[in-house]
């Protein structure tokens, strides 16, 4: 492998539906960071059926090129046709860094596609940067420079690890959903179209879908809301819930969950913050009858300010909130909507 | 029908997370535990089993003490195991682990594999459709619930806001959530059953079609630059006050903050 031959900061830009998701945009934000770092361009791969009308969204976020895999077979995702489309766009145009969206299609087609092309892949990381590797200089070993550095946690949310693939190209992340900042879009911008078929024989590999059955919840991005009510089993009922609700409809804020409410069957899983759901930085974080596990922290500990309502005074979810209330949620969050329906009522 | 079973031991974070003094991990402090994805994987396989009957062969990569994980999925129900421990296989990345398993798995008759989605300790969810790869069969991971219709498997595989209902011929990998099933007891004959039985040990040289240059902390590409215990933000305030005491703190930090 040559490694010299590999250039360019690449993004898989996912779509659902032909509408592009929120991560290709977060991930188009720091790929233009990196390809600066490294002089060079930001290349969108955008891949599916009749999905070449998306590719001026794409410019207007930061890329500079958009190579187009245009096929009926790419409809809906199949993780074969994916991965073939994405792997050949990788072994023709070779990229230096590929970075996909750590989503339910991209960590399952991060590592499929890593396995094909004989590269290393690091999951769910959080922060990418330009750095040498070693990091500092080891003697008798070089040290490498213009390296992709991937920190991820590990260990549900205990442990940071920084991670390099030296000897390998391209060098593969899956990103987790909320982290990157997008760019603010640039009206009007127009990057280089390239279109690519690698042509597609289904085979074993090719799976059929029988049947898509969408969440029939309608319900806000709780990645994109300012404030968020948050409530845990401490909550009781999903009846209860209400009481949350009504907190949130003051504020102008979103309610969402931790996984004991979606194993319940009290929410849905799209509304569940934490490691196995998504992560969130609001600017305040209620967190309400939440105990605080430690892969509920890791989804929700960049918040702005967190406030924490909980009668168990041990309870783990003290040890990240700002400010902490020890106390019955049923008595305090009524309270304390109306409260907030009367300060805001007084500053109008 | 013919099922392989991949599990890890990993250690217990969820609950039993030890730290030191220094707000560091305490790893030594921590217990192991069967990867609840893998056991959920584990029990998907023992129904099929109970449902269709099946043989279930679970495999697991890691030190020799990982023989404790191998007699748990025993106890329940599997009918082998087979534990791959080799020195030379030590520090592997996701790349390294599945050619690994792959390479074992190259040994084995199968239908359907089966692995969990991830592992607790490294949260990848790389190293099942890594083997599928390797295998050159297909995956469908994030699987909430599993059918076999003739020679098929039918699959509810999940996504953020919806799930395709996938049909896919064996054989084939799929990878298992824990929210798939409650993963059933050991039952005391099946753990004294367990203790009696034979278990597979494989090395280096047990693996197939594997090169050399592809495993361990040599063969992986990944490679740790840098790892530290994750220091925490400091906790902040905490009171104890009466209901609209805690209203009128709350009230006011938020319009010291500004929200309001």
């Amino acid at each position: 492998m040559n490694l010299e031959e590999y250039k360019g900061v690449y993004v898989f830009a996912q779509q659902v539906d032909n509408e592009i998701s929120s991560i290709a945009f977060e991930l188009l934000g720091k790929a233009k960071d990196l390809a600066k770092d490294l002089s060079t361009d930001v290349t969108a791969v955008l891949i599916g059926s009749d999905v070449k009308g998306l590719a001026d969204q794409l410019a207007e976020y930061g890329a500079d090129k958009v190579i187009v895999v245009d096929d009926p077979e790419l409809k809906d995702y199949r993780t074969e046709p994916y991965a073939h489309a994405l792997s050949s766009v990788i072994n023709k145009y070779k990229p230096e860094i590929m970075l996909v969206g750590a989503t339910a299609i991209g960590r399952d087609l991060g590592p499929r596609v890593s396995a094909r092309v004989a590269t290393g892949l690091t999951a769910d990381c959080t922060v990418l940067e330009i750095g040498d590797f070693p990091l500092q200089a080891v003697p008798g070993q070089e040290q490498l420079h213009n390296q992709l550095l991937m920190t991820r946690p590990a260990f549900g949310g205990n442990t940071i690890a920084t991670i390099a693939c030296p000897y390998n190209r391209p060098q593969m992340a899956t990103v987790r959903a909320g982290v990157m900042q997008k760019i603010e879009p640039i009206k009007g911008a127009k990057a280089v179209v390239e279109e690519f078929n690698p042509g597609f024989t289904p085979d074993n590999k090719y799976v059929e879908i029988l049947d898509i059955v969408k969440s029939v919840v309608e319900t806000v991005d709780i990645m994109d809301a300012k404030i968020l009510v948050s409530g845990g089993r401490g909550v009781g009922s999903p009846e209860n819930f209400k009481i949350l609700e009504d907190l949130a409809a003051v504020l102008g804020g979103t309610v969402s969950c931790s996984r004991a409410v979606v194993d319940s069957g009290w929410k849905p899983k799209d509304l569940q913050v934490g490691q196995t759901g998504k992560t969130v930085r609001p600017n305040v974080y209620f967190a309400i009858g939440i105990s605080g596990a430690i892969q509920h922290v890791a989804g929700m500990e960049e918040s702005d300010i967190i406030v924490a309502i909980n009668k168990d005074a041990d309870a783990p979810i003290f040890d990240v909130a700002d400010y902490g209330v020890v106390g019955d949620l049923n008595k305090i969050v009524p309270k304390l909507t109306e409260a907030l329906k009367a300060e805001i009522a007084a500053a109008k | 029908m013919k099922i392989v079973v991949c599990i890890k031991q990993v250690p217990d974070t969820k609950g039993g997370v030890k730290f030191n003094p220094d707000g560091t991990l305490d790893r030594g402090a921590m217990l192991t535990i069967m990867n609840p994805d893998d056991k959920a994987g584990l029990e998907a396989a023992l129904r099929l089993k109970d449902q269709y009957g099946a043989e279930v062969t679970v495999v697991t990569m890691g030190l020799p003490k990982a023989e404790e994980v191998l007699r748990e999925a025993l106890a329940m129900g599997a009918d082998n195991g087979i534990l791959v421990t080799d020195r030379v296989l030590g520090g592997a990345d996701t790349w390294a682990t599945s050619t690994t398993v792959a390479g074992a798995i190259r040994n084995l008759e199968y239908d359907l594999i089966i692995t969990g989605r991830q592992a607790i300790d490294g949260d990848t969810a790389q190293v099942g459709p890594q083997i599928s790869e390797h295998l050159d069969i297909p995956v469908i991971s994030y699987a909430q619930d599993i059918k076999v219709e003739g020679d098929s498997v039918i699959v509810e595989r999940q996504y953020e806001d919806r799930y395709h209902v996938v049909k896919a011929k064996m054989p084939c990998l799929i990878t298992a959530l824990s929210e798939l099933n409650e993963p059933r007891y050991m039952t005391p004959g099946g753990i004294f059953d367990a203790y009696k039985k034979e278990l597979t040990v494989w090395g280096r040289a047990d693996l197939k079609d594997v090169d050399d240059a592809n495993l361990g902390l040599k063969g992986s590409p990944t490679k740790i630059a840098k790892a530290s215990d994750k220091v925490r933000k400091g906790a902040g305030e905490k009171v104890t006050l009466d209901p609209d005491e805690s209203v009128s703190y709350i009230v006011d930090k938020l319009k010291v903050k500004h929200v309001i």
